[in-house]
C-alpha cells in the first residue's frame, strides 16, 4: 500500500462529577480505587472551603497594602486539590508553579510560607524538606515564577528516584500558557525518552494573564501536545474533584509501575485576575467569567455532599468558623513577622560560604567602599 | 570612541518642553518611527491586547493595528529568534521583553545569533533589531525577575546597549536604537516608568557614545572635585547625592553615560583630567561589571592624572533580595555614592 495511515490517535476526556453535582457511577464505580470514598470528598470540601477563604483573605492583605502582590487561585481548587489527594503525602513529590495552594497546603506545607514568600519575603521559600526535617518536612518545591523552568527540575527529580530505586512519583503543575515555552517540550521529552515516573499536570485556565489559549497554541488540546512525545495523554474536568482524583491516581499508579509519562489538561477557570496587579475585565466578557461561575468546583461539590446526605448549613456553618479562626492564626503570624535582618542577604548562596562572601557580609564593604589592604587584612 | 558632541550641551532640552512620563516617551519613540517606517513592528507579551504590562505600549494596538503590534505565546527564545528571520528579510522588528530577566530564556538567540548574524554571513545579513524592556530591581519582584543584565551582555561583541536615565533620553536613545543598522538593546526601569520629564515634541534622536553632564562644572573658574560616572536609574541618585554634597562645597561631575556600548570613554577622561578623582556607580554586581571596565579604561587611559585610586558603588554580591528592607541596602543609593566620593576625597 503507497499509501497508509501510519497514526492516529484521539484524547479522552473525562468528568465524573457534572456541574449539578451529579456522580457518574459508571466511571467511577462504587469501591473502584479510583473513586474517592465519601470520607475524602466531605474531608477534601472542608480543605476547599478553608483554602479559598484564605485565598480571599490574601486577596484583602494586599488591597490593603499589607501583601506585596498575590496570584489567587479561586476557582482552581479541585484540580489542585484533587491532584493532591491522588499523591501520596510525604512519598511523592510536588513541583508547582503558583496556582496550586491547595494541593501544597494538603501535603502540609504551612501557608505562612504562601503568605510570607507573596508579601515579599524570601522566608517564604524556605520550605522545610522532608530530608531534613523529617515529619515537618513538605515534599514539594517552592513557588516557580519563571515561567516553565520546574518541569525541567521536576523530570530530573524523577529520573534521579527511577536512578536511585525509590518508589516515588513526582508531579509538577504549569499552565496552558507554560506549554509555549521550550521547557515544557524539552521536559516531556526527557520524560518520555527516560521513562521517569513524572506525572505532568497543566492547569489550562483559558488564560495567560491576557492572552487567550486559541492565541498562544493552534492546537485544539493542551493534552495533544504530548501525544508527539509518546506520552498517555488526557483531558479532564479541571473542575470536578473526582475526576481530578482519578486521573492523577491512574498517572501516579502508571509512572510508578515504568508505565509511562502522562499529560493531563486540566480545564479550569481563574475566577479572579491574573494577579492583585491585573484587572481581568479589561480583556476578558463578564459573561465568560459568569459561565464559568456556574461550575465552581466549591459549588458543584457542596451541592452533591448534599444530595448524598453527608452535608448540609449546620456543618457548611462550623467549617467557615473554623477556616476563619485557621486563616487568621496564619496571618497574624505573617503580619508579625519581624523583618529580616541585612545581613542574611548573603545567607544561602553557597553551601559554605567562601571567605570573601563572608567578609562582605561581617563588612559590609562589598565594593570599593572599604576595600582597602590594610582594612581587609590582605595578604595574612 | 572619543565624544565628537559635548557632553555639557548634549543633553539641553528648551525651556518650556512639555512634560511626559518616561513610558510615555518610549511610546512616542516607537509611535513616531512606526508612522516614518512601515517595516517596523513591535511584538512581544501582553504589548498589544493588554496595552503592556507596564502600559508602554498603550493605545498602539489601536493606532497600527494587530499586524504591527502583536502578542506572542510565553515563548522568549521563539519570538527573539522571529525577529532575527524578520530582520534578516527587510524587517525592522522591535521586541519588548516584559523584563530583561525573561531575555535569559533567549540567551541562545540574543547573545549567540543576534550579535554574529553579519559577522557570520560575511556582511550579508545585518541585525536591525530592537530587543527592550524593563531592567533592574523593579521593587520587591525576587531574585529571578530583578536582572540588571547590561554587565552581562556589554561582554559581547557586535552589540550596543542603551541605559536612558530620564524622559528625554528614553525617546532620544529608542529613535535612534530603532534607527540604526545594527542590533541595540534598550534597558529601561521599571521604576523611572511614571517619572517625567521634558521631552521634545517632534523628531529626537540622540547619538549613541555620548555622554551627557548632569551636573558640575566643564569649563568653569573651578574644577568639580569628583567624578562621578553612571548610566541608566543610577544616576539620579549620583545627582542626588552630588545636590547634597554640594551643600558642603564638593562639586561633583555627573556623567550619564547614556551608551555603556558604546562607552564615551573620552567625556570621562576629560573630567577626570581636571577632578583627579572618579567614582563609578553601577547598578551590576561588582564582580566583572561596567565599572570594573570603566575605572580599567581610566588607568589605561588616564593614569597619570588620578590623585586617588578610583572608586565604585555596585550592589551587594549576592541575587537581588526580595524583601523590601534588603532590596533597598543592596542597591546602590545617596548614602553610600556620598561616602566613596568623601572617601576618595578624604574628607
Ligand atoms: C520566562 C517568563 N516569561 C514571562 C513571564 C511573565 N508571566 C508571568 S505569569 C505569565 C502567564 C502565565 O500563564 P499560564 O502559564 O497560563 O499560567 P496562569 O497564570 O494562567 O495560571 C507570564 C507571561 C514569566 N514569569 N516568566
Ligand atoms: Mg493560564
Amino acid at each position: 500500500m503507497p499509501k497508509r495511515i501510519v497514526y492516529s490517535t484521539q484524547i479522552e476526556y473525562i468528568q465524573c462529577l457534572d456541574e449539578q453535582g451529579k456522580l457518574d457511577e459508571k466511571l467511577v464505580p462504587q469501591g473502584d480505587p479510583s473513586r474517592l470514598s465519601d470520607e475524602q470528598a466531605v474531608f477534601l470540601y472542608g480543605k476547599m472551603i478553608e483554602y479559598r477563604h484564605l485565598d480571599e483573605v490574601a486577596f484583602k492583605l494586599q488591597r490593603s497594602g499589607r501583601m506585596y502582590t498575590y496570584p489567587q487561585n479561586k476557582g482552581q481548587e479541585a484540580a489542585a486539590l484533587g491532584a493532591g489527594a491522588a499523591l501520596r503525602v510525604g512519598v511523592d513529590y510536588l513541583v508547582p508553579c503558583y496556582r496550586e495552594n491547595a494541593a501544597l497546603f494538603l501535603h502540609g506545607l504551612d501557608p505562612k510560607y504562601i503568605l510570607l514568600h507573596w508579601a515579599g519575603d524570601e522566608r517564604g521559600n524556605a520550605i522545610p524538606q522532608r530530608d531534613k526535617h523529617g515529619e515537618q518536612g513538605v515534599n514539594c518545591t517552592p513557588i516557580a515564577i519563571p515561567i516553565g523552568t520546574q518541569m525541567l527540575h521536576a523530570t530530573g527529580m524523577a529520573w534521579a528516584y527511577k536512578l536511585r530505586k525509590e518508589d516515588k512519583v513526582v508531579a509538577t503543575f504549569f499552565g496552558d500558557g507554560a506549554t509555549s515555552e521550550g521547557d515544557f517540550h524539552e521536559a516531556m521529552n526527557f520524560a518520555t525518552v527516560f521513562n521517569v515516573p513524572c506525572v505532568f499536570i497543566c492547569q489550562n485556565n483559558h488564560w495567560a494573564i491576557s492572552v487567550p489559549r486559541d492565541q498562544q497554541m493552534n492546537s485544539e488540546t493542551v493534552a495533544q501536545k504530548g501525544i508527539a512525545y509518546g506520552a498517555h495523554c488526557v483531558q479532564v474536568d479541571g473542575n470536578d474533584l473526582f475526576g481530578m482524583y482519578k486521573v492523577v491516581l491512574e498517572a501516579r499508579e502508571r509512572a510508578r509501575n515504568g508505565g509511562g509519562v502522562t499529560l493531563i489538561e486540566a480545564i479550569t477557570y481563574r475566577l479572579a485576575d491574573h494577579t492583585t496587579a491585573d484587572d481581568a475585565r479589561r480583556y476578558r466578557s463578564e459573561a465568560e467569567v459568569e459561565s464559568w461561575r456556574g461550575k465552581d468546583p466549591v459549588i458543584r461539590l457542596r451541592k452533591y455532599l448534599e444530595g448524598q446526605g453527608l452535608w448540609n448549613d449546620a456543618k457548611q456553618k462550623e467549617t467557615l468558623d473554623k477556616a476563619e479562626a485557621w486563616t487568621k492564626k496564619i496571618v497574624d503570624e505573617v503580619l508579625n513577622y519581624p523583618a529580616p535582618h541585612r545581613n542574611e542577604m548573603f545567607d544561602h548562596l553557597f553551601a559554605d560560604i567562601p571567605e570573601e562572601q563572608r567578609r562582605q557580609r561581617d563588612t559590609w564593604a562589598t565594593h570599593s567602599l572599604g576595600q582597602f589592604p590594610a582594612q581587609i587584612q590582605l595578604g595574612k | 570612541m572619543i565624544a565628537t558632541t559635548d557632553p555639557t550641551t548634549s543633553h539641553l532640552i528648551a525651556p518650556g518642553t512639555r512634560e511626559i512620563q518616561f513610558r510615555e516617551a518610549l511610546r512616542e519613540a516607537m509611535s513616531q518611527e512606526m508612522r516614518r517606517d512601515p517595516r517596523i513592528f513591535l511584538m512581544g507579551e501582553e504589548v498589544a491586547q493588554y496595552n503592556g504590562a507596564y502600559k508602554i505600549s498603550q493605545g498602539m494596538l489601536d493606532e497600527f493595528g494587530p499586524k504591527r503590534i502583536i502578542d506572542a505565546p510565553i515563548s522568549e527564545n521563539g519570538f527573539a529568534g522571529l525577529a532575527v528571520g524578520a530582520a534578516m528579510y527587510g524587517l525592522r522588528p522591535i521586541i519588548e521583553f516584559m523584563s530583561w530577566s525573561f531575555s535569559l530564556v533567549a540567551a541562545d538567540q540574543i547573545l549567540n545569533n543576534v550579535p554574529k548574524m553579519l559577522y557570520m554571513s560575511g556582511g550579508q545579513w545585518g541585525c536591525p533589531v530592537v530587543f527592550r524592556g524593563n531592567n533592574g530591581a523593579g521593587g520587591q519582584l525576587g531574585s529571578t525577575h530583578s536582572w540588571t543584565v547590561e554587565a552581562m551582555y556589554a561582554n559581547v561583541p557586535g552589540l550596543k546597549i542603551a541605559i536612558p536615565s530620564c524622559a528625554a533620553d528614553a525617546k532620544g536613545l529608542l529613535t535612534t536604537a530603532i534607527r540604526d543598522s545594527d542590533p541595540v538593546f534598550n534597558l529601561e526601569s521599571e521604576r523611572m516608568l511614571s517619572d517625567k520629564g521634558p521631552v521634545p515634541e517632534g523628531d529626537y534622536a540622540i547619538p549613541f557614545g555620548v555622554a551627557a553632564l548632569r551636573r558640575g562644572t566643564w569649563s568653569g573658574e573651578r574644577n568639580s572635585d569628583c567624578t562621578l560616572v553612571s548610566f541608566g536609574r543610577p544616576v539620579n541618585f549620583c545627582i542626588e547625592a552630588a545636590d547634597e554634597l554640594a551643600k558642603d562645597g564638593i562639586v561633583c561631575d555627573v556623567l550619564d553615560m547614556r551608551t555603556v556600548r558604546p562607552l564615551d570613554i573620552g567625556s570621562i577622561i576629560d573630567s577626570v583630567k581636571r577632578t583627579n578623582r572618579i567614582v563609578v556607580v553601577d547598578q551590576c554586581w561588582p564582580f566583572a561589571s561596567i565599572a570594573t571596565e570603566v575605572i580599567t579604561q581610566v588607568c589605561e587611559k588616564g593614569f597619570d592624572y588620578l590623585d586617588h585610586q578610583p572608586l565604585r558603588v555596585n550592589t551587594e554580591d549576592v541575587p537581588t533580595p526580595y524583601a523590601k528592607n534588603l532590596e533597598a541596602e543592596y542597591l546602590p543609593h545617596k548614602g553610600k555614592i556620598m561616602a566613596a566620593v568623601r572617601k576618595s576625597l578624604g574628607r
